[in-house]
């Protein structure tokens, strides 16, 4: 029975994708959301249906945080644990959760009902404590709500079946705080006074190709993403690269924690994302545009392909685009499945391809060799906004704002302990303290710039510019108060490297964690001034000879705090020249389960 | 004397390399050795540990991926990077287990040989004692996922040489696995004894039952020479450069 289902869901999910290796991402998810898990069955039928080796698919499916091998919950219930829903109760929340399924955190109920386990975030750091069910998105939780929410999904769970994913519009409407805020607090330029539907693309097609990249280049727009590379230059190497087809991607993954502006864009703006993509297609010569949405934000799915149909309606997608004759064009949108890592370009590509997110070698690049081995031009969200008021304002417009090297407005995800978290749009070249002052988070003692890839920063530094030449950022700013415990943020931030390394290199792989053991050292008070030493040279070699940018970033917390806060660390500090990572009594601990008694111990001074 | 058309240096050595070769290629030619743990001259190279780093116009690069290009300038043989490779072999050792005075590889392993080579005396990362199981499945050959250090060696071999993907990885991060083509086991998969994929393991996860002794303790490639000596074998006495002809 069981495996007759198996069979025809298996063959039904190939047919739908026409048995395509490269959407495996899409099969996968098909199978793990109609059957509940990625049985051995599955995998099975998977391989001779792809024409592929078990392995291969295993390879995949292990990879990803929401595809699970074995059978869980029904409902899944996932916390996002960050430094900011820690400052906002979650631990409250996630022990409400326990007492009221009778369960730990990582444990499934023994009516195989519920789930409940941890998550990296979430991108709603504006409304911690957050939580996923299945796709739908609950907000701004409290203990007092996790009754209310459980009797909501065991009534729901009568109707039995596996809830849609990703999830339809409606279906956490019976859910409480099953609703996310808006979030953009203070608009400015690129967001106010926006454009009529078409404008964007009328402007572009009045020029040429090139012209449209000699514009982006004039506005000296850089990307969005964290990076900073100048666009102008990236789409002028893609349109350069010999292919069968030019690809378009937007990088909407959004997984450093403390983010939520794109967030914000696809959910308020999502037509000048398509606008900005659809200029992009037009200067590279593009027919095929991708935008791969992080899995957390699946909730996002209905909306989105209601835009896109719209467009598509309206002539602003599809053939001939914007009366256009040979400008063909558009959109498919794939959904990710928990891995910070596909944010990084090369891995995005490969996640895109139906692949583990392990970072690709570069060179090449993929301006030449990107998405299906074709010259492809990945942009933040954000980028292409910018990009389709570029088209429609003027080079000059842009340029005219922010600071020489860093031009344009940037949108800032501001949370923690701040009276107004949310997205700010605010010209390049603000200092911290400005932007403290606009959020109400002027007692701040702590402002993490950039997620835990960026930098520590204390109040000796907020004069400091946010640009790309002085504090460069994605936008993700955790503002801490007096009260937060540095180096306890600090450690969850190792943590989240851990959590998140994808394991292709050793450095990194085995780096994070040891980073992490050493962190804790230093939190738990067991830490020598020697154990610092030893941390910060590791911390150099980790970002040293790591592969790709999470490595290489990853240790930026450590360094930046050690240099930010070194109060905080001498205060922890033991005096001593030695001690143990472990005490003797817990180095016996085993032994003692063991044998049924304790160790003679010498009496000790 | 046939020109090469890319010129470069390494450690203010020339070295010349023909187009298509990666660094470490050129340099092996050279007799030059760069450390390495997952290159393998036979196999696609996939930049898996690292050790391979060198400082390539001043940015880091794995040898083992980065291409040859003319006028580069590279450093290879400095303290700095000395102290990272070995910092990456001490990870190494403490990520698995590995007990080298009983175990079958000792001699022949090219991780302990960069340990040797490095310097390494101890390492001083703490242990993270995985569990992990021992795979005696197939009639010839063990896996012992102890030893592993997911080079992927292995992966790439059965794939490309023996055309027959018995290898993959599993999950990701410090919980990142080798896994078999089968639920059984790799007795349960095609792997020979013969394949390609049975003889390219750095360490002792891969091992051929019934052969580990032939050559006893003592007598193993590195017992007699330092990981490296061939390659450097292969250079020319000062004074003629790096060049051969
Ligand atoms: C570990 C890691 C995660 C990343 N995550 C994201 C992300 O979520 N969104 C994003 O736009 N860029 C992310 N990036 C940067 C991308 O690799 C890439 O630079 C960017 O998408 C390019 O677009 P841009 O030029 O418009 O910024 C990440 C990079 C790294 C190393
Ligand atoms: S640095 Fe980390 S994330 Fe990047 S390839 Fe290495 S293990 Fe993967
Ligand atoms: S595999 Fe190599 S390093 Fe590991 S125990 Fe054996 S000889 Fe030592
Ligand atoms: S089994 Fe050997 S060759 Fe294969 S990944 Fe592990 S260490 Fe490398
Ligand atoms: S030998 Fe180059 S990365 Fe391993």
């Amino acid at each position: 029975m069981e495996e007759d289902r198996t069979m025809a869901e298996v063959e039904d999910i190939l047919a739908q994708f026409g048995s395509d290796r490269t959407r495996l991402m899409d099969i996968v998810m098909a199978v793990q959301h109609r059957l509940g898990h990625v049985s051995d069955a599955s995998v099975g039928l998977l391989a001779k249906g792809l024409g592929i080796e078990p392995v291969e698919i295993e390879d995949m499916v292990s990879f990803y945080s929401f595809f699970d091998r074995v059978p869980r919950g029904r409902f899944r219930i996932r916390l996002a644990k960050t430094a900011i829903s820690h400052i906002k109760g979650a631990q409250a929340v996630a022990e409400a959760f326990e007492h009221e399924l009778g369960i730990a955190m990582g444990e499934t109920t023994a009516d195989g009902e519920f789930t409940l386990e941890w998550t990296s975030d979430i991108g709603m750091a504006d409304q911690e404590p957050s939580a996923l069910v299945n796709g739908v998105v609950l907000t701004a939780l409290t203990p007092s709500d996790v009754a209310h929410i459980v009797a909501a999904l065991r009534q729901s769970g009568h109707e039995g079946g596996l809830p849609q994913y990703p999830p339809h519009r409606t279906q956490g409407a019976a859910l409480p705080k099953a609703s996310v805020q808006p979030g953009l607090v203070k608009a400015g330029p690129l967001l106010s006074a926006l454009p009529a539907p078409g404008a964007v693309i009328g402007a572009a097609l009045a020029m040429t190709p090139d012209a449209v990249i000699a514009q982006i280049t004039a506005s000296k727009l850089r990307g969005r993403g964290g990076a900073g590379f100048p666009t102008g230059m990236k789409w002028r190497l893609t349109r350069k690269s010999k292919g069968k087809q030019h690809y378009v991607v937007c990088n909407a993954d959004e997984g450093e924690p403390g983010t939520f502006k794109d967030r914000v864009l696809l959910s308020e703006f999502p037509d000048l994302v398509f606008d900005g993509m659809t200029v992009a297609a037009f200067a590279l010569g593009s027919s095929q545009g991708l935008l791969y949405l992080r899995g957390e934000y699946a909730y996002l799915w209905d909306h989105l392909q209601g835009v896109l149909d719209a467009r598509r309606k309206s002539g602003l997608l599809g053939k001939a685009v914007g009366g256009r004759r040979g400008f063909d064009f558009d959109i498919r949108i794939q959904l990710g499945a928990g891995a910070y890592m596909c944010g990084e370009e090369s891995s995005l590509l490969e996640s895109l391809e139906g692949k583990r997110g392990a970072p690709r070698d570069r060179p090449p690049f993929p301006t030449e060799h990107g998405y299906l081995g074709q010259p492809t031009a990945i942009d933040n969200v954000e980028t292409f906004v910018c990009a389709a008021r570029i088209m429609e304002r003027g080079a000059a417009w842009f340029a005219g704002m922010g600071t020489a090297l860093s031009t344009g407005t940037k949108l800032m995800s501001v949370a923690g302990d701040c009276t107004y978290p949310g997205v700010y749009e605010v010209p390049f070249g603000i200092t911290v303290n400005a932007l403290l002052d606009l959020v109400g988070g002027s007692d701040a003692e702590f402002v993490q710039i950039s997620g835990p890839s960026g930098q520590s920063v204390s109040p000796r530094d907020f004069g400091r510019q946010i640009a790309f030449e002085d504090l460069s950022t994605g936008g993700s700013t955790m503002v801490f108060g007096r009260q937060r415990d540095v180096l306890g943020i600090i450690l969850q931030f190792a943590d989240f490297f851990v959590d998140e390394s994808c394991g292709w290199c050793a450095p990194c792989r085995i780096g994070t964690t040891q980073l992490s053991l050493a962190m804790a050292k230093v939190v738990a008070g067991r830490a020598t001034r020697a154990d610092l030493t030893a941390m910060e040279a590791l911390s150099h070699t980790v970002m040293r000879m790591s592969r790709c940018g999470l490595g290489q970033m990853a240790p930026n917390p450590i360094l930046s705090s050690m240099k930010s806060f070194p109060e905080a660390f001498e205060a922890r500090l033991r005096p001593e020249a030695f001690v143990p990572r472990v005490t003797l009594e817990q180095a016996l601990q085993d032994a003692v389960v063991v044998q049924g008694r304790q160790p003679v111990m010498e009496a000790s001074a | 004397m046939t020109a090469k058309a890319i010129q470069f240096t390494v450690d203010g050595i020339a070295v010349a390399a023909t187009a298509g070769q990666s660094l470490i290629e050129a340099c092996d030619d050279a007799g030059i050795y760069i450390p390495r743990l997952c290159h393998h001259p036979d196999l696609t190279p996939s930049g898996n540990c690292r050790v391979c780093t060198c400082t390539v116009n001043g940015r880091q690069s794995a040898a083992c991926v980065t291409p040859a290009a003319h006028g580069m300038v590279v450093e290879n043989d400095t303290p700095r990077l000395t102290d990272d490779r070995r910092t990456i072999i001490e990870m190494l050792f403490v990520e698995g287990i590995h007990p080298c005075p009983y175990c079958v590889a000792s001699g022949d392993c090219e991780l302990q040989a960069l340990g040797y080579r490095l310097g390494m005396t101890a390492p001083t990362e703490a242990y993270l004692w995985p569990r992990r199981k021992l795979d005696a499945t197939h009639p010839d050959i063990t896996l012992d996922h102890d030893r592993c250090i997911l080079c992927s060696r292995c992966i790439r071999a059965s794939r490309m040489e023996d055309g027959k993907t018995v290898f993959g990885f599993e999950g990701r991060g410090i919980a990142m696995r080798l896994n078999v083509d089968a639920q059984g086991g790799l007795g349960e998969t095609q792997m020979a004894a013969i394949d390609k994929a049975a003889s390219v393991c750095p360490v002792a996860c891969i091992v051929i039952k019934r052969d580990s002794y032939r050559v006893p303790n003592g007598e193993r490639r590195f017992d007699k020479a330092p990981i490296g000596s061939d390659i450097e074998a292969r250079r020319r006495p000062s004074g003629s450069g790096g060049h051969r002809s």
